[in-house]
């Protein structure tokens, strides 16, 4: 400091008031950054801890082996969670095919032209758009028509719902792979379609796989669309045509009753659908990055 | 054959590879043909799938026009500005729904903008490298729970607690200011439009924060080691040199995140208190586009009602559509003048 200019020691100096102010800003602001990343992990954590205090005492070997009871009566989830896997599963089977096809087109032959431009933005309003609209969507155009709910109403709303996150990550990763591998490959003399699918897709097969897997987690939480689609149904049912008990709307369902044997259910099974939710997120993450490195 | 008659053949039939016969061209010249089909073929067909999807948003758009044509036909451009709300009569007025969705998604603005903003400079600026994947995994799994835990939550653990300490405190300290004190005035319930403001602010920060730390991670280094080389502490970077140049994917990320809360429906189903009201006091129940569907889509009867639902979710998609399509387009302008500018 001794050896600085007059000038200089006069802003610089740990003394000056100019300086203070500039590092008590710094600090003030760091600070609350701090708060800020603070303040989300607590929200996390406390809605975690909640879901286990809560949820841990209703869960039990009934949960997953007796269907949902009436009020009062002991009972479990096991047509809901059937319900959820059938409707999840059938949305995933619908959303998966669409959206790698239409991803690649992006990806691959998206260079020139309007289509891709547009799709990929209309895929990203999709992407965000309100899920209850997808739910309305589907009212219309299929259960108004057949004039019932049913499970398969559900699983195509929850696939409309799929579809634009499997489209993004497939053009994510499909960008990625390097034009040299296209080239060695077509310098071999594979056609266009065998480059595609048999060497890039190959090639980013784990970064796919992830898109799908969030898409899973996405659609498993959902219960806006299914409300007027899937709607609920107290018993067994696997008639795909009729409608079925899912998780989402059970717990809405239970968790808005009078009933403490409901209410109770509705966070054993809010603590499942969380905690399969969160485990699908970190595995694929986990299971990403490995590959990648 | 005998051993010594093999060895010739097989020295002429690899010869033969090599001078294709006029068979072999043919076969060749089909191939290629084939694989000029295949490859045709193989590019309309994803070609039609990017257009499905392309569709799809068409189909949404006209399916919920022509459900909300009947009260349109009835109500005139009254629908939107009406008030009334009343399925026993069938008049209808979208107003009240218009009124919630718009005051919880700005409430829910207001607290996540600076929250989301904080975390995405603490992400980018603060956090040592041992630690940026887990607390960025972190803040992404609050995205991952689903909008139903977030509904349970609020109103069995939140809403309580807020009744019991918050809003009692803020009727207290904010209830007298002039303007602003009727706010936060009324029965500390819980549940309300403040509340599912602040629910709804915890679900979109997550979006929020991540793109603004993606934005964040876009600036060149040398320009923010510049500044340092200069004296800057890393407020005065962050303030003239990060935000400056992300400017429009800070705004962007912000729209992202409107546009989630415009649409979120469970969460504030269960917290907001489901009342078709415009009232002075933020404490009071509401209802919003959302929830208004939700609650009474099921029940609806035929005709009138479930057309009015299907008209306020035509009102919400095209709000969610404006928000969305400006947060893109704020968006591809920063990535667009990425290249130029460094």
């Amino acid at each position: 400091m001794s050896m600085q200019s007059p000038t200089v020691a006069s802003s610089a100096s740990p003394t000056s008031t100019l300086y203070r102010k500039r590092v008590f800003t710094n600090r003030l602001a760091l600070f609350l950054s701090l708060a800020a990343m603070a303040s989300g992990m607590i929200f996390l954590l406390w809605i975690l801890t909640t879901l286990v205090i809560k949820g841990i005492g209703g869960l039990n070997l009934a949960v997953f082996t007796q269907m949902t009871p009436s009020p009062g009566s002991p009972g479990g989830l096991l047509n809901a969670i059937f319900g959820s896997v059938v409707m999840v599963t059938i949305g995933t089977l619908i959303a998966t095919p669409i959206g790698i096809l239409a991803g690649i087109y992006l990806a691959e032959f998206g260079k020139t032209g309007w289509v891709a431009p547009t799709t990929r933005f209309v895929n990203d309003i999709l992407l965000s758009a309100p899920s209850i609209i997808i739910g309305l969507f589907v009212y219309t155009i299929y259960v108004a028509r057949v004039q019932h709910f049913s499970a398969f109403a559900g699983a195509i709303a929850l696939a409309i719902i799929a579809i634009p996150v499997i489209v993004r990550t497939t053009e994510t990763m499909l960008i990625l792979v390097p034009a040299s591998l296209r080239e060695a490959a077509a310098a071999l003399g594979a056609p266009e379609w065998k480059v595609v699918s048999y060497v890039a897709l190959r090639a980013v097969r784990s970064g796919v796989i992830t898109g799908i897997l969030l898409a899973v987690a996405r659609i498993s939480g959902e219960t806006a669309p299914l409300l007027f689609t899937a709607l609920n149904n107290q018993f067994w049912s696997s008639d795909l045509n009729a409608p079925m008990a899912n998780l989402p709307v059970v717990i809405f369902q239970f968790a808005m009753s009078p009933f403490e044997n409901w209410v109770e259910l509705a966070w054993a099974g809010a603590m499942l659908i969380t905690f399969s939710v969160l485990a699908i997120n970190i595995i694929t993450r986990v299971i990403f990055r490995q590959r990648s490195n | 054959m005998s051993l010594t008659e093999t060895g010739p053949m097989a020295g002429n039939t690899r010869k033969e590879t090599y001078v294709s016969t006029e068979e072999q061209q043919r076969q060749i010249a089909a191939r290629l043909v084939r694989q000029r089909i295949q490859d045709v073929a193989f590019r309309k067909t994803t070609l039609s799938f990017a257009l499905f999807v392309l569709l799809l948003l068409g189909a949404i758009i006209t399916s919920l026009v022509l459900g909300a044509y009947p009260v349109f036909e009835k109500f005139g451009f009254g629908f939107l500005t009406s008030r009334e709300w009343n399925p026993v009569t069938n008049t209808f007025g979208a107003a009240n729904a218009i009124y919630g969705t718009v005051v919880t998604s700005f409430i829910a603005l207001l607290i996540a903008f600076p929250v989301s903003f904080g975390i995405a400079i603490f992400l980018t600026e603060l956090c040592p490298i041992w630690l940026k994947r887990p607390l960025g995994t972190a803040v992404e799994l609050l995205a991952a729970i689903p909008s139903i835990i977030y509904g349970m939550w609020g109103l069995f653990v939140f809403a309580p607690l807020f009744a019991q300490y918050v809003q009692p405190f803020l009727t207290k300290y904010a209830g007298d200011i002039p303007l602003i004190g009727q706010l936060f005035q009324g029965a500390p319930m819980g549940i309300g439009m403040l509340s599912a403001g602040i629910i709804l602010a915890v679900m979109v920060i997550p979006f929020i924060a991540s793109v603004m730390r993606d934005v964040f991670e876009i600036v060149p280094p040398v320009l923010k080691e510049s500044a340092y080389g200069l004296g800057a502490t890393t407020w005065e970077v962050v303030r003239n040199i990060v935000l400056p140049y992300t400017k429009a994917g800070v705004v962007g990320g912000t729209m992202l995140g409107l546009g989630r809360a415009l649409g979120e429906t469970m969460a504030v189903t269960f917290v907001i208190g489901n009342t078709p009201k415009i009232a002075a006091s933020l404490f009071e129940p509401g209802a919003s586009i959302a929830s208004t569907i939700a609650n009474e889509f099921a029940e609806a009867g035929d005709g009138g009602h479930i057309s009015a639902l299907i008209a306020i979710g035509l009102v919400l998609f095209i709000i969610t559509f404006v928000v969305l399509s400006l947060a893109k387009l704020m968006l591809l302008q920063l990535s667009k003048g990425e290249g130029s500018r460094t």
